[in-house]
């Protein structure tokens, strides 16, 4: 063509019309067959890959979240179990206009301010796919209302499930934990598909964490056709559910609920161990959190009642407080003594102190002579005080550990705190100092670096009572080890024994909560724990500075059953706040109907069971902040905060160590004049007998 | 002159050509009465109602003598470029671009009507130039004018896919018309230069997109991509025989998107597979054929140019929309001719029909008066 010659006539513009036409004829075909060639390619060679991309398209995978596994008492009563109920929820990722599908939420649900913000602070942490509970336990009406409206809320879903329900709420959420949706970390441990299935629950906190992969179950499926849209068009297929495994504890489900609301208003942890077995009865610790209403997540409102509460609700005092035990500690002692050959009988002149050295280390009342027996009777430490000084600390310590005492046991879904039971290596260990006669003395007595949780106070007191190295279980199936005779005579026992029955039933020091039960009669011992360097003692005061309460008891004294610790944080004297619990606690075990009376009548002047008192204070705590209460941290921060609630525990110990470390050369009591020195009897239970008040005194501790 | 005005017998109209026509527009019909889910409306009734309306029209324009073609040619393409312009300053905005003029009564796209207009305009522009005149330079002035002025108004609202068929089909009457073989050649070959600027600068974001989701649809399933992504997969799952009349799941599950207008291709492919698109293919091709003989066969310089311009827009809708669907081109709003819903696209490709019909009459009319 390039070379073609100038002149142009119709006729060579018709001969390369022609040509052309050919070829654009030509682009045609080929383009044709390129097409051909290009729609063969993708649906017949590579057709397995498109038809299994349309596959996946069309059909809609749903995971049905497994019923969780039941977690059942010694007698099959579920502590935890699972409710039909509707709930919606919602996926944050596909809703298109978050503010009005809120708004419409709440007007369809009637969710206040508070709710309101609880559900946008979730939405706005939620990643990804994951789904965030809107409600749950929905009446058919309001499912009703928001299922035919689903069309206009993207992202919104409602359906029919089931929830853990904990019918006893607050009394067993330090036992059993709680379930709520996984978090971003949680998916990211474990990449299941399960954990972002809306109305999932994973485990938190206790048996429900430790438990979590037996209580899961498999999940169900169910295969339906979708839009694009996510509507569902028709269901294909359905697998059902596989529910997890039962768990079956040794609690005594109502046992467990009697003792947590006989707590009332304190701060406090109650053990109940069969002393026959082992099994851990009871494992109270109030104030609880309601796991039911942790298990949508935590509101604001909830985070900031539970934060502001000095009685720490976040801790489970029963295996992770730690508390100096006092008094409770002189059974344990006086079996080393025997051990170490000191005689029963052998009898210590108390003249209301004991003197090292040129320091007087003050009992709380001048108990004159007093022999074994009664020196746990009238709690005298003078007694102790001197046959440890005799015997030697390094005899105590041993016992103190073979009964249990600052032990760990092997009782999974329990995060225990196993305390100290000092000795002069341990103190080099932590303190880099020489362990003093002063340190043998108030460690003799359960105070100074001693501190112990209620549980193994609960231990210590059923192997006294029935002689044999107990194991406690929570689990009812456990493998339990062959127990032994402990390594004291019968004989030697029986001076424990009942030295404890007449602190209950002579004239002890907590004669006032002896049984009502028939013929059936409790040994016990009281305990004051001192909290800090004491300004002042006794009931008066900031709670906060306030002796801790402790009592432990077994009963019957004849045939030891049941063993039990009380602690009331800041409660006073052992008899005065530790020792009616005990005794309520122990009585229900023996006459139910007796002691639900008591507890009726109790809970009458304390404003509702506990689950009453916490929606009332909810809703006061909503009525005055609203939605403006600080937001909730996410898992790690409630783990660091339950945490905290141990440290600021173990700070208070630390406080009255270091006191005691400052002080433990001083050279002289403080003279400031005792106003109960002078009775010579032991303070009633019910009298509020103020103690020794001793400012900035090294005296190491007064347990009436 | 009087006597070619008598009506012609019903057997020498050419139903080589209407038959397959309404073959095809049939069988997109029951592509659409499937992606309905089953039902004549809202799509495939109307469809077909279309079709039979714009026949009367194609009729109607094959009717219309070489002459009035000649003497409309250049005052149908004034109108059309004054409507672009008043589209560019009164026109409804959709969808980010300013295509239509409302008329009350119908939404009027001027640049729909360009393509067969612009074809018709440079068939008389050739048909009135001296041969001589073809391979010098000074045609390029008047040729870069009468494509330059519409193909950039277009190009201005924006609408790209149209600017380029209106382009391509003027530079294929304008390469029939017999231009330097290596001015295509040189021109071709400015345009791979050019394009990766252009793509650059003068693109807007979302069609610059457009581009590039088609080089890499799997870059952003979902978002940008997810149209060919979801075409694709219609038409693989489809596989050979298709997954069977009204089991489209692509389609009736809303997965395919535009699944009645630009991807109904991909709808049909999906329930009548491999199969169903070579029949498809090959009907086009045959009316490509015959509209390519046609223009062979014309009398005359001007109707040949007419009837393979004609041709060549009718291909060129169906190549952009099939390669796109194909996943082998961007993006475009171009429909496939007979087989995608709706009506103005329709009406284009009928006044190309109707067109190629005419210069067939004239061809057999005139006999062999032209060469």
């Amino acid at each position: 063509m390039f070379g073609e010659p100038r002149h142009v006539s119709t006729a060579t513009l018709r001969n390369s019309f022609e040509r052309r036409s050919v070829l654009i004829g030509g682009l045609q075909v080929g383009v044709g067959v390129l097409l051909a060639v290009r729609m063969g390619w993708i649906g017949v060679v590579q057709n397995a890959k498109y038809a299994t991309a349309s596959e996946s398209n069309r059909v809609n995978l749903t995971l049905i979240p497994p019923r969780r596994g039941l977690i059942l008492d010694r007698n099959n009563i579920p502590l935890a179990a699972n409710r039909a109920d509707y709930r919606v929820d919602v996926i944050p990722e596909r809703v298109a206009d978050t503010d009005k599908t809120l708004a419409e939420l709440g007007q369809l649900l009637n969710l206040g301010p508070d709710a309101l913000q609880d559900l946008q602070d979730k939405m706005d942490k939620a990643r990804g796919a994951q789904p965030v509970e809107v409600a749950s336990g929905l009446d058919w009406d309001h499912f009703a209302a928001v299922s035919v409206r689903l069309p206009d809320m993207p992202g919104v879903i409602a359906q029919r499930g089931f929830s853990r329900w904990y019918e006893t709420g607050p009394s067993v959420g330090h036992l059993i934990g709680y379930v709520g949706p996984a978090s971003a970390a949680d998916y990211e441990k474990e990449r299941n598909p399960l954990l972002i299935t809306p109305g999932f629950k994973i485990g938190k906190d206790g048996m429900e964490k430790h438990f979590e992969a037996m209580l899961r179950g498999t999940p169900g499926a169910r295969r339906a056709e979708v839009t694009a849209s996510g509507r569902i068009v028709r269901d294909l297929e359905m697998r059902e559910d596989v529910p997890g495994k039962t768990l079956k504890l040794t609690v005594n489900a109502q046992l467990q609920d009697y003792a947590a609301r006989r707590i009332g208003l304190e701060s406090a942890a109650v053990v109940v161990v069969d002393c026959l077995t082992g099994d851990i009865l009871a494992l109270v610790s109030m104030p609880s959190y309601d796991p039911n209403t942790f298990s949508d997540g935590i509101g604001r409102i909830e985070w900031k009642m539970l934060n502001e509460d000095d009685h720490i609700p976040l801790l489970n005092k029963a295996v992770r407080g730690l508390y100096p035990p006092g008094s409770t500690m002189k059974p344990m002692a006086t079996l080393a003594l025997q051990q170490h050959g000191v005689s029963p009988d052998e009898r210590v002149n108390c003249p209301g102190g004991y003197r090292l050295g040129n320091r007087f280390f003050r009992c709380d009342a001048v108990h004159g002579s007093v022999d074994m027996r009664t020196a746990i009777e009238r709690s005298c430490n003078t007694y102790f005080w001197s046959m440890a000084h005799r015997v030697g600390y390094d005899a105590i310590a041993p016992v103190a550990r073979l009964l249990g005492l600052g032990q760990e046991f092997d009782l999974p879904g329990t995060a225990q705190r196993y305390g100290t039971i000092p000795d002069p290596a341990w103190k080099m260990r932590r303190y880099k100092q020489q362990w003093s006669a002063a340190d043998s003395l108030n460690a003799s007595i359960g105070q100074g670096y001693v501190s112990v949780s209620p549980l193994q106070l609960a231990v210590m007191t059923s192997r006294i009572a029935s002689g044999k190295d107990l194991q406690p279980a929570i689990i009812f199936d456990q493998q339990r080890a062959a127990t032994s005779p402990l390594p004291f005579s019968a004989d030697q026992l029986a001076v424990a024994h009942d030295g404890m029955f007449r602190v209950v039933n002579g004239s002890g020091t907590a004669t006032a909560s002896r049984l009502q039960v028939g013929n059936i009669k409790m040994a016990g011992k009281t305990g004051t724990a001192q909290v800090r360097r004491l300004i002042s003692r006794g009931h008066v005061g900031d709670w906060k500075s306030r002796d801790h309460s402790l009592f432990i008891c077994y009963a019957p004294t004849d045939a030891p059953r049941y063993a039990m610790s009380v602690v009331v944080e800041h409660g006073t004297f052992g008899a005065r706040a530790a020792a009616p619990i005990a005794r309520d606690v122990m009585t229900f075990l023996f006459d139910p109907a007796k002691a639900l009376d008591t507890l009726h009548a109790l809970e009458k002047q304390w404003g509702g069971t506990p689950s009453e008192r916490m929606q009332a204070k909810y809703r006061a705590f909503a009525a005055q902040y609203g939605a403006s209460a600080p937001k909730v941290g996410n898992d790690a921060a409630v783990a660091e905060a339950i945490t905290a609630a141990d440290s600021s525990e173990a700070a208070v110990d630390t406080t009255t160590v270091t006191s005691e470390a400052e002080h433990g050369n001083d050279t002289a009591p403080s003279p400031s004049p005792s106003p109960s020195a002078t009775p010579v009897a032991p303070a009633p239970a019910t009298t509020p007998a103020p103690s020794p008040t001793i400012a900035a005194s090294p005296s190491p501790t007064v347990t009436p | 002159m009087a006597r070619s005005l008598v009506p012609a017998a019903i057997a020498s109209e050419p139903w080589g050509l209407i038959l397959p026509l309404f073959v095809l527009n049939t069988f997109g019909s029951v592509v659409l009465y499937s992606a309905a889910g089953g039902h004549m409306r809202p799509w495939a009734l109307l469809h077909e109602i279309h079709f039979l309306v714009f026949l009367l029209m194609a009729f109607g324009i094959s009717r219309l003598s070489q002459d009035f073609f000649k003497v409309m040619a250049f005052p149908i393409y004034g109108v059309i470029v004054a409507l672009l312009v008043l589209v560019e300053l009164v026109g409804a905005v959709k969808g980010g671009s300013q295509r239509w003029l409302d008329l009350k009564f119908m939404q009027l796209q001027p640049s729909e009507l360009m393509k067969p207009a612009i074809v018709l305009a440079l068939a008389r522009f050739f048909d009135m130039m001296p041969p001589g005149m073809t391979r010098t330079w000074r045609v390029l002035v008047p040729l870069a004018g009468i494509v330059g002025l519409p193909a950039l108004l277009v190009m201005m609202q924006p609408d790209l896919g149209t600017g380029l068929a209106i382009t391509v089909g003027a530079a294929v009457v304008i390469f029939m018309a017999g231009l330097p073989m290596w001015w295509f050649l040189s021109a071709g070959a400015a345009v791979l230069v050019a394009a990766p600027i252009a793509f650059f600068t003068l693109l807007h974001g979302y069609q610059r997109d457009r581009v590039l989701v088609f080089l890499n649809p799997e870059s952003d399933p979902l978002g940008k991509g997810y149209h060919i992504t979801q075409s694709k997969i219609a038409i693989g799952s489809g596989g050979f025989w298709g997954k069977g009349f009204g089991n489209g799941s692509q389609s009736h599950l809303d997965y395919l998107p535009e699944a009645q207008t630009d991807f109904a291709f991909a709808t049909m492919a999906e329930e009548w597979g491999l199969v169903g698109g070579i029949f498809v293919l090959a009907i086009f091709l045959w009316v490509f054929r015959w509209g390519m003989r046609v223009s062979r066969n014309a009398p005359d310089r001007f109707s040949s140019l007419l009837a393979a311009g004609m041709t060549f827009t009718i291909f060129f809708y169906m190549a952009i929309n099939t390669m796109m669907v194909l996943g082998l081109a961007p993006v475009v709003g171009i429909p496939l001719p007979f087989i995608s819903h709706g009506g103005s696209s329709l009406m284009t490709n009928m006044i190309c029909v109707g067109s190629i019909m005419a210069v067939d009459k004239w061809s057999k009319r005139g006999g062999a008066l032209g060469t």
